[in-house]
């Protein structure tokens, strides 16, 4: 793999806090190596910054392996940047060249409301998951875990929608800002499982109420949500999502 | 000093007899009894479930936007559990073995043992909470082999079961805060612990968001807060891992052990430019398939793919035939560093080493023409074959290796290089995972306990949730059973506004240095003097400079930091600083226990102590024990040894040939 070294403008989102406008401000950076990840870029800038005697960007990070969900800026008009299947911290420098112009917001939805500059509040995000989004089972109720076989395609498919890594890309990607996708995978990890048959149907109900509460979209099905997804989320969970609610909406019992 | 509580018994009855005989608190009295939960990791979570279920009031506090975040989240590999499903000779005994002897007899006998024996129950309850582990055509549960061990005991969910057992603990947690039992608080970090007669009562804790102040009280505080590989700046662990919790109880009380203990893993993607800002692991898992080689000519500048067959080195398998590949991290890692500094590393940085899927991937592409009894394949079909089950196997962790490194696995041998993962060392506790603070608890990887000198792969997940599931609901129950009388005390006590004041001021103090150097480039120095002198080897002369030099780079910080922006408001680089500040005094006690430890055991290797053909040199007879330092003053620590007495297993030189 060839290196190189690139300079770039970076036109990133600045407000203080959840009651400033906020407003965009272009800050150049030089000798960006091609090896290095979107966020060491960001770090680099920062350092800058602190040394200028400015502020630095805040914004939300941890794990910088994909998997922790943290990460969440819109970059150049896509939520995680220009790859496929990735998050923000897994973005390489070799995806821009030198003398680009790099764009970073902040998520936009009004349920992620800003806290500082590109950090959003994502915690309607944990009270939809308290709404129902789990197994009720208290510690020492476990039967063996051998006694219950799963049959294999459902046990794969229950990870495949439970690989969510809750960044909200969703929602953020959603021209509605709809969290269909973060709900139905949810749904669909649990209600695939046999642990999870018993509260099939209020928690589906719960979950979608809580999420219309919190002030998110509709879904119109336009599928940005699973173009965007790090971690691959099929909408297919969605339609899973609406036939668990239509069946739980007609048959239940309160 | 140290009274490690070991209940009497045999080793297999312990666990079991302190369960029958341990005190409890009756759910009307739970109601009345706060716990403090710091940390939501895999410890963390489980606890604050498991107690909010028994009907405590617990509160939950992480520094992330959620719990759901905390690091645990980016274990690969898997979970350990004794159930041997496989039929291929496990036992509650032999996790209990390999562990002991994996940690090379630097951990205690009865706290394994209760951790293989509650290993099984974790699997169960995991199931139970709908955690997706693989699985077979039949059914079910998958298993696969881990470093150390001759057995498939390793439960996963591909690469990521930290990911799915930490959201298995997080909706628990979940559900218990919507039923009202856990209050939960993210974005907040403590950062003291508060005292009253010298018992642990509560905590203050900052609102990251607008850097207000709280106090919480507690009857009891357990410090889930992970480990503290961060001190190396480079490390596989999340940029906000850090060591503070358990440091602000160590200077309050709590005897730190071990420290010197920290682990190396030996398949991490090595460094790229001095830009690097974190270390990404890939899984240990890969060594069950790939096969890990250098050149055998010193300095070959070849590319991986022209260098034949015979002209390759497979050191692991030529030096350990009998595990192979499959030697402890610990093993790995130094052979791995032996072969670079002797000149045979690969890459641009030569400090590397191949991890060569070239052979695995033929050989299922093989086994996949033979299930379908066909003849005459193209070499290239079954290659095609083969990968399609490596990527079924492991293509996740091939996706994260390309998009880091901008190379294809599947055509050419990942390049791997050891790096900071994990810290055996931590708060010393006892057996009921209480610390030398009466009150004060430690869980997960923020204790020292069960992993003696180097841990064993997929049992970090298996302790973290052993802790909090299944041994802290008892045990906890045992102290609180005295402090029902007690009632909640105000957070007005002057011993919360001592806690206050003291953090305000610290903040205060480093607020207005406004030196010129960032907190960064102090956190780069001090992981470059902790990485070079008390890292994968360490001697004499170097750690005594060490020490020096974090001694001096402690002064600079506390006179030349800059942390821009106000202590009201959302303020990561003060953050930083606070964390930053506690891991330079933590570096010196590292180098300082490392100093005292003539002897080199699992992780911890002084070049003065090795055998003829460079392993580990224990020495049992003066090393014998867990090395707890008392916090006494800046740069003073007093030493207390905790015997370890092997009732059970004999030790013996560490023999993986």
């Amino acid at each position: 793999m060839e290196h190189y070294n690139m300079n770039l403008t970076v036109k990133v989102w600045r407000q203080k806090n959840s009651s400033d406008k906020g407003k965009f401000e272009s800050y150049p950076v030089k000798n960006i190596s091609s090896e290095m990840s979107f966020l060491e870029m960001i770090d680099v800038l920062n350092e800058q910054l602190i040394v200028e005697g400015k502020e630095p960007i805040a914004f939300d990070h941890d794990c910088r392996e994909g998997i922790c969900g943290m990460c969440s800026m819109y970059i150049n008009g896509k939520p995680h940047g220009p790859w496929a299947a990735n998050t923000t911290c897994q973005l390489h420098m070799r995806a821009f060249k030198d003398g680009d112009t790099v764009v970073v917001e902040p998520w936009r939805a009004s349920a992620f409301p800003v806290i500082k500059d590109l950090m959003v509040d994502r915690s309607s995000f944990d009270r939809i998951i308290q709404a129902g989004g789990y197994i009720s089972v208290n510690t020492g109720n476990a039967v063996d875990g051998n006694s219950l076989p799963i049959n294999k395609d459902n046990a794969d498919s229950a990870f495949a929608a439970a690989m969510c890594i809750g960044c909200g890309a969703c929602v953020a990607a959603c021209k509605n800002s709809s969290a269909m996708l973060f709900l139905s995978a949810k749904v669909s990890h649990l209600a695939l499982l046999p642990q999870g048959g018993p509260e099939r149907k209020t928690r589906v109900m719960n979950m979608v109420a809580q999420m219309d509460k919190e002030g998110f979209g509709a879904c119109t099905n336009t599928g940005a949500c699973e173009a965007t997804c790090p971690k691959e989320i099929s909408i297919a969970n969605i339609a899973r999502l609406n036939n668990e609610y239509l069946r739980a909406g007609i048959t239940a019992e309160k | 000093m140290l009274d490690s509580k070991i209940p009497s018994g045999t080793l297999d009855s312990k666990w079991i007899d302190y369960k029958g005989h341990c005190k409890l608190v009756n759910p009307a009295n739970k109601r009345k009894l706060e716990v403090i939960v710091v940390g939501t990791g895999l410890a963390g979570a489980s606890a604050a479930a498991s107690l909010g279920e028994l009907g405590y009031k617990v509160k939950a506090f992480c520094f992330q936007d959620s719990p759901r975040r905390a690091h645990s989240i980016a274990a690969q590999g898997g979970i350990n559990a004794a159930k041997n499903y496989q039929n291929d000779g496990d036992s509650v005994f032999r996790l209990f073995y390999d562990t002991i002897k994996g940690g090379d007899y630097r951990a205690r006998e009865a706290n394994v043992h209760r951790l293989a024996e509650v290993s099984v129950n974790i699997i169960d309850q995991c199931v139970a909470q709908g955690v997706p582990f693989a699985r077979e055509y039949g059914g079910l549960l998958s298993n696969r082999s881990f470093g150390g061990t001759q057995v498939q005991r390793t439960f996963y969910a591909a690469g990521q079961t930290g990911q799915q057992l930490l959201i298995g603990a997080y909706q628990a947690l979940e559900r218990q805060v919507a039923l009202g039992n856990v209050k939960m608080y993210a974005r907040h970090e403590m950062l003291e612990v508060v005292k009253i007669d010298g018992k642990a009562s509560g905590i203050i804790a900052r609102d990251l968001v607008n850097g207000t102040l709280e106090r919480h009280f507690g009857h009891a505080v357990l410090l889930c807060t992970g480990g503290y590989g961060n001190v190396f700046y480079l490390s596989t662990n999340a940029m906000g891992s850090n060591v503070t919790a358990a440091w602000k109880a160590h200077r309050n009380g709590a005897a730190f052990a071990n420290p010197c203990f920290t682990q190396i893993h030996p398949t991490c993607i090595p460094v790229s430019g001095d830009h690097q800002s974190k270390l990404t692991l890939m899984s240990e898992s890969l060594r069950n398939d790939g096969r890990i080689w250098v050149p055998k000519k010193q300095h070959d500048t070849r590319k991986a793919v022209d260098i034949p067959e015979e002209e390759r080195d497979y050191y692991l398998e030529r030096r350990y035939p009998a595990f192979g590949n499959l030697v402890p991290r610990d093993v790995a890692s130094r052979a791995a560093k032996e072969r670079c500094d002797a000149g045979y590393g690969v890459g641009s940085s030569k400090q590397a080493v191949y991890l060569d899927y070239a052979d695995a991937i033929e050989r299922y592409g093989k086994i996949e023409v033979s299930k379908e009894g066909r003849n005459n394949v193209s070499k290239e079909e079954i290659i095609a074959l083969g990968k399609q089950v490596v990527k079924a196997k492991y293509g996740n962790l091939f996706d994260m290796y390309e998009k880091i490194t901008g190379e294809n696995p599947y055509e050419v041998p990942m390049r791997i290089y050891p790096a900071v993962h994990y810290t055996m060392g931590g708060l010393w506790v006892d057996y009921e995972l209480q610390t030398t603070v009466p009150g004060l608890y430690a869980l997960g990887e923020a204790n020292f306990s069960d992993h003696g000198a180097n841990r064993l792969g997929a049992s970090a997940l298996m302790q973290g949730l052993a802790d909090g599931y299944f041994v802290i609901p008892y045990t906890l129950g045992n102290t609180l059973a005295d402090a029902i009388y007690n009632k909640a005390i105000e957070t007005t006590h002057p011993a919360f506004e001592e806690a206050e004041k003291n953090v305000s001021d610290r903040i205060q103090n480093l607020m207005n240095i406004k030196g010129t150097q960032t907190v960064e480039s102090f956190h780069k120095r001090l992981g470059k003097i902790i990485w070079d002198k008390c890292g994968m080897a360490r001697n004499k002369e170097g750690l005594e400079q060490a020490i020096r030099e974090v001694q001096a780079l402690k002064q600079e910080f506390w006179s030349d930091v800059r942390i821009p922006g106000e202590v009201n408001e959302m303020n990561p680089e003060l953050d930083k600083a606070n964390r930053v500040a506690d891991f330079i005094e933590l570096g010196e006690l590292m180098c300082i226990d490392a100093l005292n430890r003539n002897e080199s055991c699992g992780g911890h290797f002084r070049e003065e102590y090795q055998t003829p053909d460079g392993e580990a040199l224990r020495d049992d007879e003066n090393y014998m024990y867990v090395a707890a330092w008392e916090f006494k003053k800046d740069h003073q620590w007093e030493l207390h040894k905790e015997k370890l007495n092997y009732e059970v297993i004999k030790p013996s030189q560490r023999n993986y040939k």
